[in-house]
């Protein structure tokens, strides 16, 4: 059976680290980063990638749309 | 070689508006100008040349279906009496400030408040001065006649376009109502889709094609700077308009010692106080306004040379005198004359007043 | 497998729409209000009307909505969006034209401008975010404020005897013969936001038949103006603003529902 690998990937620069991507996501991947970006705001960053099932939920709540969900199937 | 026909001042804006090719209209009825609204409603103009005519819940709507329309590339106006260009100030501002093209009508009554239904020109200010908030003016033409009701539409819309700012054809409650006849112009065929995009597509809510950046009509700038360069620029516009579309009638003024300065009906009035001073002697001319804004302060500071007093009449207490005296500059005398509140003045009571106040002072 | 092969272009199933703009949202973080503009670009977008569509933005924290959305629009006067789209509508019957207002903008000063639009059923989408707060001039009370919920105009809770209730706009528009959809939503959560995106495409799918106005309120958070983190924002408002402004369709293909 195939297998879905997903990965994120947050433009950190325009991320406001609301954190409602957090609750979003149904494998607990996203943190908000202990570093700040160039506003002063922690951003959502993969703490877990290994879990990323590239359901785009993060993406899709995103207020500021700053997250590029990528998905592939692994043999 | 149109027809002469006879009509009530209200309705041939109303048939010139359909006539100049407008494509659409959005008004509220208030007396004295609700022929205007009637007229179309009656006339079917979107049978005959697809003008959309539309009664808005309110001026307040009216305006702002017109700031809408207009910022779409449309050629479109509305029309109202005094109560309802009050409300309508909040839209005007904005048109303004958008550089937006229109024609807004105000077929002015007595104020202030609800005031009388009666024939009044006490919306010099409102109309000249800005209205609405904020530094911008209207370019304002006053008709004097049936005809010029009908023939200054065309004008107005001509200048909203050329200068990309609201036009109002400032008239009253005499001229909307009374009945006189009319030569029509022509119909000028309203602008295609495709000749809209062309002309205006650089600045209108057309749609944004591959071809261009989103045009956006606003007002807004966060940014006191930029909002203080889009204000030089509209200044820049108005000083361009004060170079360029002066109109007034200049009658018997060349050998005149007095002049009598009036528009729209007050200059109706005037004509035949004239012409009883002149059977006594006195040489009186009619120095009569067609704009408004721009006024033309070179053309009266001019006459200020050579003449004795300036008799300002107006349905006023007293408005635009303030821009004859300013114009006059102190040369000569400038007094005012006028009833208010819904009375007109008789050329008696005109001739009276410049005897007294300017001949005899 | 490495998080670099997964990451290429030919694997990349979600991104911000191009119908946006590139500039960063005004909104505070976590603010529903770009959710909101996400998804209505993307119907746009989807239907491919893009270069027939034409925004309204109100007055109020989306008054900069043009800044954002990659199309031309025209922001309105305060409460006038409804009759300046009617105006757009009139003139370019063809074209798709909607309204994005919030709650002070649609609920209170643009109340009238709103009714009618709708009661003459006007071809446009109206977009009404409600959340229950003034949050551009600094969270003054709205007409949509909960009973008991404070402000800076109720600092003492809106005290229904004498500041009156929360409007129910939506219900009210419902009520009238012109609006055709009429319905309930949020996006806080995947599934709030899916089921917006699909009512905002349904709206637009209406006005393309030309059948009359759909109102779509989208409930929201609004943590500036409600003094909250941006999820407990999100969770308030499920535990309060949901029970007095119930998610759902009201009006379906121009009947209430039940």
């Amino acid at each position: 059976m195939a297998k879905i690998k997903g990965a994120i990937e947050v433009d950190v620069e325009k991320c406001k680290g609301c954190g409602v991507c957090i609750p979003a996501c149904p494998t607990d991947v996203i943190l908000l980063a202990k570093n700040v970006n160039g506003k002063g705001y922690h951003y959502a960053y993969m703490e877990n990638p290994e879990a990323c099932i590239g359901c785009v939920n993060c993406a899709i709540v995103c207020p500021d749309g700053v997250i590029s969900v990528y998905k592939v199937k692994v043999a | 070689m149109s027809e002469i026909k006879l009509m009530k001042g209200n309705e041939a804006i109303a048939e010139a508006a359909i006539l100049a090719g407008c494509d659409a209209y959005f008004g509220y009825p208030i007396t004295p100008q609700s022929e205007v609204i009637e007229y179309l409603m009656v006339e079917r103009p979107e049978d005959r040349t697809g003008m959309i005519v539309l009664q808005a819940e309110s001026e307040i709507a009216a305006i702002h279906m017109v700031y809408g329309a207009a910022g779409a590339g449309k050629k479109v106006m509305t029309s109202s009496s005094s109560p309802g260009i009050s409300l309508k100030q909040e839209g005007i501002s904005y048109i303004a400030a958008a550089e937006l093209p229109c024609l807004i009508v105000n077929v002015v009554r007595g104020g202030p408040g609800l005031g009388t239904i009666q024939p009044s020109q006490a919306d010099y200010f409102q109309s000249t001065k800005g209205g609405g908030h904020g530094d911008y003016r209207l370019i304002v033409l006053a008709p004097a006649s049936v005809q010029e009701m009908a023939d200054f539409v065309e004008d107005s819309f001509k200048l909203a376009f050329k200068y990309r700012t609201p036009v109002m054809i400032l008239s009253d409650g005499v001229i909307g109502q009374m009945m006189e006849k009319v030569i029509m112009p022509e119909q000028m065929p309203r602008l295609t889709d495709d000749e809209i995009l062309e002309r205006y597509g650089d600045w209108a809510n057309t749609g944004k094609t591959k071809l261009r950046e989103r045009n956006i009509i606003t007002s807004l700038n966060l940014d006191s700077n930029v909002q203080e360069a889009h204000n030089i620029k509209l200044q820049a516009k108005y000083s361009q308009i004060e170079e360029n579309e002066v109109r007034y009638e200049a009658i018997n003024c060349n050998d005149a010692e007095y002049i009598i300065v009036a528009y729209g009906s007050s200059a109706r009035v005037a004509q035949k106080s004239m012409a009883m001073a002149r059977a006594k002697g006195i040489k009186v001319g009619i120095f009569r306004l067609i704009s408004l804004f721009p006024f033309p302060k070179k053309e009266i500071n001019a006459l200020a040379d050579r003449v004795k007093g300036f008799l300002a009449v107006e349905m006023s207490a007293g408005q635009m005198i303030e821009d004859v005296r300013l114009a006059v500059n102190g040369k000569v005398p400038a007094e005012h004359y006028g009833r208010y509140g819904g009375v007109i003045h008789s050329p008696e009571e005109v001739l009276a007043s410049l005897e007294n106040k300017i001949i005899g002072g | 497998m490495d998080i670099k092969d997964i990451i290429k272009p030919e694997n990349l199933v979600y991104k911000r729409t191009e119908l946006m703009t590139d500039k960063a949202l005004s909104y505070c973080p976590g603010c529903g209000h770009g959710t909101a503009h996400n998804i209505t670009m993307e119907v746009i977008e989807e239907m491919g009307i893009w270069e027939d569509t034409i925004g309204v933005a109100p007055v109020g924290c989306s008054v900069l909505a043009y800044e954002f959305m990659n199309i031309d629009m025209t922001q309105a006067a305060h409460g006038r969006a409804p009759a300046v789209a009617t105006g757009i509508k009139r003139v370019w019957p063809d074209k798709f034209v909607f309204t994005y207002q919030g709650d002070g903008d649609l609920a209170a000063i643009g109340g009238n401008e709103t009714i009618h639009a709708c009661n003459r059923g006007e071809n446009i989408v109206i977009i009404f975010i409600n959340n229950g707060i003034y949050g551009m001039t600094g969270g003054q009370m709205a007409p949509t404020t909960l009973p008991g919920m404070k402000s800076s105009t109720s600092p003492y809770g809106r005290d229904i005897s004498t500041m009156g209730h929360p409007l129910k706009m939506t219900e009210l528009v419902a009520q009238l013969p012109g609006t055709y959809f009429v319905t309930r939503q949020a996006v806080h959560t995947p599934n709030a936001v899916r089921k917006a995106k699909k009512a905002i495409r349904k709206a637009f799918e209406i006005q393309k038949e030309k059948k009359g106005l759909a109102f779509i309120e989208i409930v929201s958070n609004c943590n500036s103006g409600w003094k909250m983190e941006p999820v407990d924002s999100n969770n308030w408002m499920v535990d309060n603003m949901f029970p007095y402004f119930p998610l759902g369709d009201i009006k379906v293909n121009g009947e209430l529902v039940k």
